[in-house]
């Protein structure tokens, strides 16, 4: 029997969302201070309206909704989905307002794609949008690349019990430290950190690049929070390959990298541990099936002939690789010459290394090399199974941060959530064939966006069926979220309507 | 006879080669939109091409040449350029200003072996167009009004909030 959800659960529910809204709403703040320090009128107004319709729901949420009970894990999981809607559609306010954006729609899908770090975007003349509303774009994907949740939880929820399932329910299974709100308060200290050196690095590479300052630092700050948290919104139409600039590329291949390693690592890294990272099952797998992946864009480039000379096929190959399987989707080239110029096999390999991801408890999307790693070596334990006298003890050890025995369980979960990835990838792809496009196309989008990469190959844009952005949309928020919230949410409302 | 003959075939090279000319001239000097160049870049790579379009971000200098991206409406190229040819440039677009539009033309490179395999145009001329100019930020009366009219909302929820706290 289903059992309907009781009002309480409603009320809780409603509480922690208002909470979670209100931290959104303070974020708006640095938008309208940018706003005001350019001179930019009209933006800061677009701004004061989302950040007073934000005050407004969250206000209204947290005192209607009034609780002083903690969170289980049901109500955790839907309140953490809701929160990611709501910042979609609160985040797309000011968007709108803009001008940019041809519908309230478009908005809403480029709000997603930032706070699900993807970066397929549907913004409209970007090479006149207003600093305050180009910097938004990137501040939501810093927000929503370190997690939503995780802004609330530094700022506003107390009590651990609840703070975790809100954290479990945003995809991070992880806790760097053993207090989940140590472990929010350490992944902004590291992204913080990690935002003043890249946006230095990035600004003075800028201004030696020929930019004036002040836009070299802002670009700069731009960049870093969209490829750090692997996002790929750049200030500019052309995105990277509007710089010109191999030290600028070579400067976000290390970001994009340091992006996709797990919070966990950087703990150790940051503590002095380095052989960790030549002994973790993530960074190993990461650099197995780059190679792997690189091996295949490049016989499937050189065989298409499209960058005849080496150092260009690397250059060009090897970036939109990393940018790919980092799930950042910053590009050097066009998306038509995705289509025009690279053969299936190259685009294989592409779509394969966003399949893939980075590591878990990151800021990438995708199946992520954790998995990878588990699924790889159960199939080893297996096969050693099947291989060896059965009076064998066979046993699977994996090293991650310590070395751990290979559990059914583990890699249970692990290939369970790996066949959620390629159910997501497939849905839309078919989505995508309905509406017309090639199998291959529909496919490197579909993956692009499920995947929170961001790569293009031309189907985005506002010319898309609004029936496209939704899946599209639909397919960001689950592949950001990992299903479980998800799939959570879809069973409270199955019981509210079914359940007695 | 004769001479009627070779008279009739001097004029048909001639106007063959007028022809063939015109062709020619018609393909790369006439402004091709950066969809096209885009799209068939193998057909137009090496060539010389003629290309329209707004200045559009920085105008960034390396040495004698300088980097300039131009956009027409639909994609943005990045033009390599001699500074020399860059002295009537004033205005680049950005949300403040309209950048200058200008024509250039140039070598067409799909993936130039010069900038790492970038998709470019390498300007061996330029001539402005168009100037551009600083675009006037006038207030918005229905967004202050949206801003005031939210603020007291606002105000009106939290005065609730607090008497319901009594």
């Amino acid at each position: 029997m289903i059992l309907r959800p009781r009002l309480e659960d409603v009320k809780i529910i409603g509480y922690y969302l208002g909470k979670i809204i209100l931290g959104l709403a303070l974020t708006m703040v640095i938008p309208v201070i940018t706003g005001l320090a350019f001179k930019e009128i009209n933006p800061t107004f677009d701004f004061l309206i989302g950040l007073e319709a934000a005050l407004i729901s969250g206000l209204l949420l947290t005192k209607v909704c009034y609780t002083q009970k903690n969170l289980n894990w049901m109500q955790g999981m839907i309140v953490v989905s809701l929160s990611w809607l709501a910042a979609m559609i609160l985040g797309a306010i000011p968007l709108y307002l803009s001008g940019h954006w041809k519908s309230y729609l478009d908005a809403c899908f480029e709000a997603m794609s930032g706070f699900a770090t993807t970066g397929l975007a549907l913004v409209q003349d970007l090479d006149h949008l207003s600093f305050a509303h180009n910097l938004w774009r990137h501040l939501i994907m810093f927000i929503g690349g370190q997690g939503i949740v995780i802004v609330a939880l530094s700022l506003f929820v107390k009590g651990a019990s609840g703070a975790f399932k809100l954290y479990v329910g945003e995809a991070r299974d992880e806790r760097v430290l053993p207090n989940v709100i140590s472990t929010s308060r350490f992944i902004w200290l590291v992204s913080i950190v990690y935002l003043v050196l890249g946006t230095l690095a990035l600004g003075i590479t800028g201004m030696l690049s020929g930019m004036k300052p002040v836009n070299a630092f802002f670009h700069g700050a731009c960049i870093f929070m969209a490829a750090f948290d692997t996002g790929g919104f750049a200030p500019q139409s052309q995105n990277i390959l509007y710089y010109h600039s191999f030290q600028l590329e070579l400067i976000t291949i290390v970001i994009m990298i340091l992006g996709a390693i797990n919070f966990k690592l950087h703990y150790h890294l940051w503590a002095g541990n380095r052989k960790e990272i030549f002994k973790n099952i993530e960074t190993t797998t990461l650099f197995v099936t780059i190679m792997v992946t690189f091996c295949i864009t490049a016989v499937g480039l050189t065989q298409a002939g499209s960058y005849p000379q080496a150092l260009t096929l690397f250059r060009k190959g090897f970036y939109q690789l990393i940018s790919g399987h980092t799930g950042t989707g910053y590009q050097t080239i066009y998306p038509q010459q995705f289509i025009n110029e690279w053969n299936h096999l190259s685009l294989v390999g592409i779509i394969c290394a966003m399949a893939l991801g980075g590591a878990v408890c990151s800021t990438t999307g995708a199946i992520k090399m954790l998995r990878i790693g588990i699924i790889y070596k159960a199939l080893k334990e297996d096969l050693k199974r099947i291989i060896l006298p059965d009076k064998a003890f066979i046993v699977e050890k994996f090293h991650h941060i310590k070395t751990v025995f290979l559990e059914d369980k583990v890699a249970r979960s692990a290939l369970l959530i790996a066949l959620c990835y390629f159910i997501l990838y497939w849905l839309g792809a078919l989505v995508g064939m309905y509406f017309g496009h090639p199998f291959l196309n529909a496919l490197f989008e579909s993956t692009s966006a499920a995947a929170n990469v961001g790569l293009s190959c031309g189907i985005t844009g506002t010319g898309m069926p609004a029936a496209l952005k939704i899946t599209y949309i639909i397919q960001m928020w689950a592949g950001r979220l990992e299903f479980m919230s998800i799939f959570t949410l879809i069973g409270f409302l199955v019981a509210a309507i079914k359940g007695k | 006879m004769k001479i009627l003959f070779n008279v009739k075939c001097v004029m048909c090279n001639v106007f063959l080669l007028y022809a063939l000319h015109f062709t020619l001239y018609t393909a790369y000097a006439q402004p091709i939109s950066s969809t096209e160049l885009i799209n068939n870049a193998k057909i137009y790579n090496s060539k010389t091409v003629t290309y329209e379009g707004e200045i559009i971000g920085d105008v960034m200098r390396r040495g004698e040449n300088a980097w300039i991206n131009v956009n027409d409406g639909s994609n943005a190229i990045g033009i390599w350029i001699n500074t020399s040819l860059l002295k009537e440039i004033n205005y680049t677009g950005s949300y403040k200003s309209s950048g200058d539009r200008v024509e250039v033309t140039g070598v067409f490179n799909r993936a130039c072996p010069e900038h790492g395999g970038d998709l470019d145009i390498h300007a061996q001329s330029l001539r402005k167009i168009n100037s551009g100019r600083l675009r006037p930020q006038r207030l918005n009366p229905d967004k202050r009004n949206q801003v005031f009219i939210l603020l007291g909302v606002l105000i009106s929820v939290w005065i609730l909030s607090l008497l319901k706290r009594k």
